[in-house]
């Protein structure tokens, strides 16, 4: 069938599909940096984390045949980056974006150097639900045949936003993130939380590295994240550090970015390698819109290197 | 939820000390607090006060010396021990945690925190928990929210709300109004009156201690050097317990203001947006003549620092204008130096100094790219720099190992004293000052007022923010107060009250 025949309908349509397509890797980078940044420190190296484990993912899927070992697998490699990440970072003298981006390097480099042998084999992927089934236009049947990583980060950002008020954990995490003083005066170690938050937040990076590999684009490249685990670093300071707020941006991101596409279906062939470009132009605007030269950011952990 | 059964502690120390390498911060005090009392705690910095606290706290193991709580012997290896026996610290800043709310602080500060926190039980057992407390606070507010004194108080609630019965207080008040220091202290006096509560405060304050304390302990230099009754002592023998004999610089007596004195600093309608961007800061009219000191005094956190920023060039204005001796004044290095416009910002290591570079480079930052004339000139002579910083190192007095050191490793005196000498040599015409003593001993203070008030006495037009009100009530021939980014009222020194200045200070009028 052609996309034309449901007319410019079908340019909402697609990027609505598109968006819930394409943002889930950023919902999972963005939740696990929310974590991350809410304890007071920054891993920049989500994007090497997000390849490595788009890699490990492939890599173990094709062994196994598995797309769940594979998830696992890459959720292992994003947890013990992170840990490497908050290990490294509790020397003094350490500055936690420099590691970061040496690790965004490093993450990269390794998964290309492993990941050599896996670029021809396929592997099978994860498995989506078809919410579309009422429907007989195929469009719509595709744009709402929702992947279940999608579900899950959901259910993961109305959890954390629960969770930071509700939780041990969650409030510890903020006593950490806002004032290492307090926390050592309650007797917590800012070291072993950030640690954990660093460990956690490598985790889901890991998964969603694995969402890209495994079910869209759904096949291990060298190109396969195109700078989206820098992008979600830049989507939580947009997204104020709350959980709800990154869900959302990723997928106002996610639709961005199925802007080019959409319009290149429905016939449009002129400049639209420009709306390919719509999520990068977005994140300058935001960026801009947001911030002010003579006030610092409502809502940002008071430990965090970049607004202290 | 703590159970507030226990009565107040006794505390006392047996021959205390405690060494740093070669060095004797402590040697070899006793004091006694009885239960139910409140005990001040005097000295100047480095006395060893808060090492004597962080002794009893177990943040530091004593060298020597013990530890008895109502007369039994006890050990305390860390922070942790003092808490299980019921000790409790309020320091100087706030520990609470400004993006949590009031009650989110308590429940967590809490030694057993349940996994998930079930909050309707929580309200309604701080609710309960709080009628029995003197104070009433908003817990639903995040901390950052809160007023200086209701972070203070706060504090104190947390500590009882912990089950502590036995409270050092480090400074409590230093960061609130002079009504907000009466009432917290006044309820905290009530408690210990009552028995619930043992104080071991420090302050500098004289009056406070006088109002409020039973007795004193005074050390220097690490050794006790006086204890009393405070209804026995007079503010002289607790100050010549403190400072010992050395010299105090006296105030230079007030030259008053001659008549029809030049009209030096103007601002008129200044309008500027402050830190968070929310609000905006409003000086209507403000003008400093020849000759007299204006003080500004308000609660920090009520634009006064933006103000500072703006005149200082730091922070850009929406409207308005400031004027120096009648022209405009943007604050550039060149508008500075013709119009001999001076600043001492707060935190001089911070806002005024290149903390790493040395003492020299740092005094030299007006002069180092003029020759003696007062002219440009094209390449730097190290020579002059280390000559000048000798000069000016010799007449302020500044205690520094050498003229090449960071100006880091000087004591906060001393970069203060540096800072002085750089602003207050050469001929000035305005000098703008900002909390100039905060956090400075004795001598030191008295040093700097006296440099401040010797430049007013020649000529100098000055501009002095504090948080200190005695500071600005001792300097100051005019005080305005701000209050919410605005210069809300003014009074000549004369008729100066520190009643209606604190009300103005809280916004109560």
């Amino acid at each position: 069938m052609d996309a034309t025949e449901i007319g410019l309908w079908g340019v909402p349509l697609a990027m609505l599909g598109g968006a819930i397509r394409v943002s889930t890797p950023f919902i999972f980078v963005s939740l696990g940096e929310a974590i991350t940044e809410r304890s007071g420190r920054i891993n920049l190296g989500l994007e090497g984390t997000l390849v490595f484990g788009a890699m490990s993912a492939y890599a173990v899927a094709v062994m196994t045949g598995s797309p769940w070992l594979g998830l696992l697998a890459a959720a292992a490699a994003g947890f013990c980056f992170g840990l490497f990440h908050g290990w490294i970072c509790k020397f003094r003298g350490v500055n936690d974006i420099a590691i970061g981006i040496a690790l965004m390097l490093f993450g990269s480099g390794l998964a290309f150097f492993f990941g050599k042998p896996f670029i021809q084999p396929s592997a099978p992927d994860l498995p989506a639900i078809p919410f579309g089934g009422w429907s007989n236009v195929p469009q719509v049947q595709a744009a709402l045949n929702i992947n279940v990583l999608f579900l899950i980060g959901a259910a993961l950002a109305v959890f954390l936003w629960w969770a930071f008020r509700n939780t041990r954990a969650g409030l510890i995490l903020r006593v950490v993130g806002d004032s290492s003083d307090a926390a050592r005066a309650m007797g917590l170690n800012p070291n072993t939380v950030r640690l954990i938050a660093t460990g956690i937040g490598g985790a889901l990076a890991g998964i969603g590295g694995a969402y890209l590999s495994l079910y869209y684009p759904g096949s291990w490249t060298e190109g396969i994240s195109s700078g989206q685990g820098l992008m979600a670093v830049a989507l939580v300071i947009f997204a104020r550090w709350n959980p709800l707020g990154c869900f959302a941006a990723a997928l106002l991101f996610g639709g961005a970015g199925a802007l080019g596409p959409a319009l290149q279906s429905v016939g449009v062939t002129q400049g639209y390698y420009l709306f390919y470009a719509a999520p990068y132009i977005l994140t300058l605007v935001i960026m801009i819109a947001t911030s002010s030269p003579s006030r610092s950011l409502a809502g940002a952990p008071g430990e965090l290197s970049i607004t202290r | 939820m703590s159970d507030r059964g226990k009565k107040a502690l006794g505390v006392e120390t047996i021959g205390m000390s405690m060494r740093f390498g070669a060095f004797t911060a402590l040697d070899d005090v006793s004091i006694k607090v009885p239960a139910g009392s409140f005990h001040a705690l005097l000295g100047e910095n480095g006395a060893g006060k808060s090492t004597l606290v962080k002794c009893i706290m177990g943040f530091y193991h004593p060298t020597a010396g013990d530890i008895l709580i109502d007369g039994r012997e006890v050990g305390i290896a860390s922070p942790k021990d003092a808490s299980a026996l019921g000790l409790g610290m309020v320091y100087q800043h706030f520990t609470l945690v400004p993006s949590l709310t009031g009650a989110e602080n308590l429940v967590i500060s809490r030694e057993k925190v349940p996994r998930i926190i079930d909050w309707r039980n929580e309200r309604a057992a701080l609710a309960q928990f709080m009628e029995r407390m003197p104070f009433k606070l908003p817990l639903d507010v995040k901390v950052a929210e809160l007023a200086a004194g209701e972070k203070q108080k706060l504090e104190i609630i947390k500590q009882l709300y912990l089950g502590r019965s036995f409270l050092v207080l480090d400074e409590p008040t230093s960061v609130l109004t002079p009504g907000e220091a009466q009432e917290v202290l006044g309820l905290v006096r009530g408690m210990t009156k009552a028995g619930d509560l043992t104080v071991l405060m420090i302050s500098h304050k004289f009056h406070e201690v006088t109002a409020f304390a039973d007795d004193i302990t005074v050390l220097r230099k690490g050794r006790l050097t006086g204890t009393g009754k405070v209804s026995e002592l007079s503010h002289k023998q607790m100050a010549a317990m403190m400072i010992g004999d050395q010299p105090i610089a006296a105030l230079d007596s007030r030259a008053p203001v001659p008549v029809g004195a030049r009209q030096i600093l103007t601002v008129k309608a200044l309008k500027a947006p402050d830190r968070t961007g929310l609000k905006t800061i409003n000086i209507g009219e403000l003008d400093v003549k020849s000759g007299e000191i204006v003080g500004v005094a308000g609660i920090s956190g009520n634009g006064q620092k933006e103000f500072l920023e703006v005149l200082a060039g730091q922070r850009t204005r929406d409207a308005g204008d400031v004027l120096v001796k009648g022209s405009p004044y943007g604050a550039s290095r060149a508008e500075a130096r013709t119009l001999n416009v001076r600043f001492i910002p707060e935190e001089p290591l911070r806002n005024a100094c290149a903390p790493r570079m040395t003492v020299a480079e740092n005094m030299a930052f007006r002069t180092f790219d003029l020759n003696e004339a007062g002219k440009p000139i094209s390449w730097i002579r190290m020579s002059a720099i280390r000559d000048y910083a000798t000069r000016l190192v010799e007449q302020f007095k500044v205690k520094t190992a050498s003229l090449a050191s960071p100006i880091a490793s000087l004591s906060g005196g001393n970069v203060q004293r540096a800072v002085l000498a750089r602003e207050l040599t050469g001929e000035v015409d305005l000098l703008i000052v900002s909390n100039p003593c905060f956090g400075l001993d004795f001598s030191a203070v008295a040093e700097i007022r006296a440099r401040i008030m010797k430049a007013r006495n020649a000529g100098a037009a000055v501009l002095l923010m504090s948080e200190d009100l005695d500071e600005l009530l001792e300097l100051s021939d005019r005080i305005f107060v701000m209050s919410d980014g605005s210069l809300v009222y003014e009074t000549p020194i004369a008729q100066a009250s520190v009643q209606t200045i604190g009300e103005h200070m809280a916004g109560h009028h």
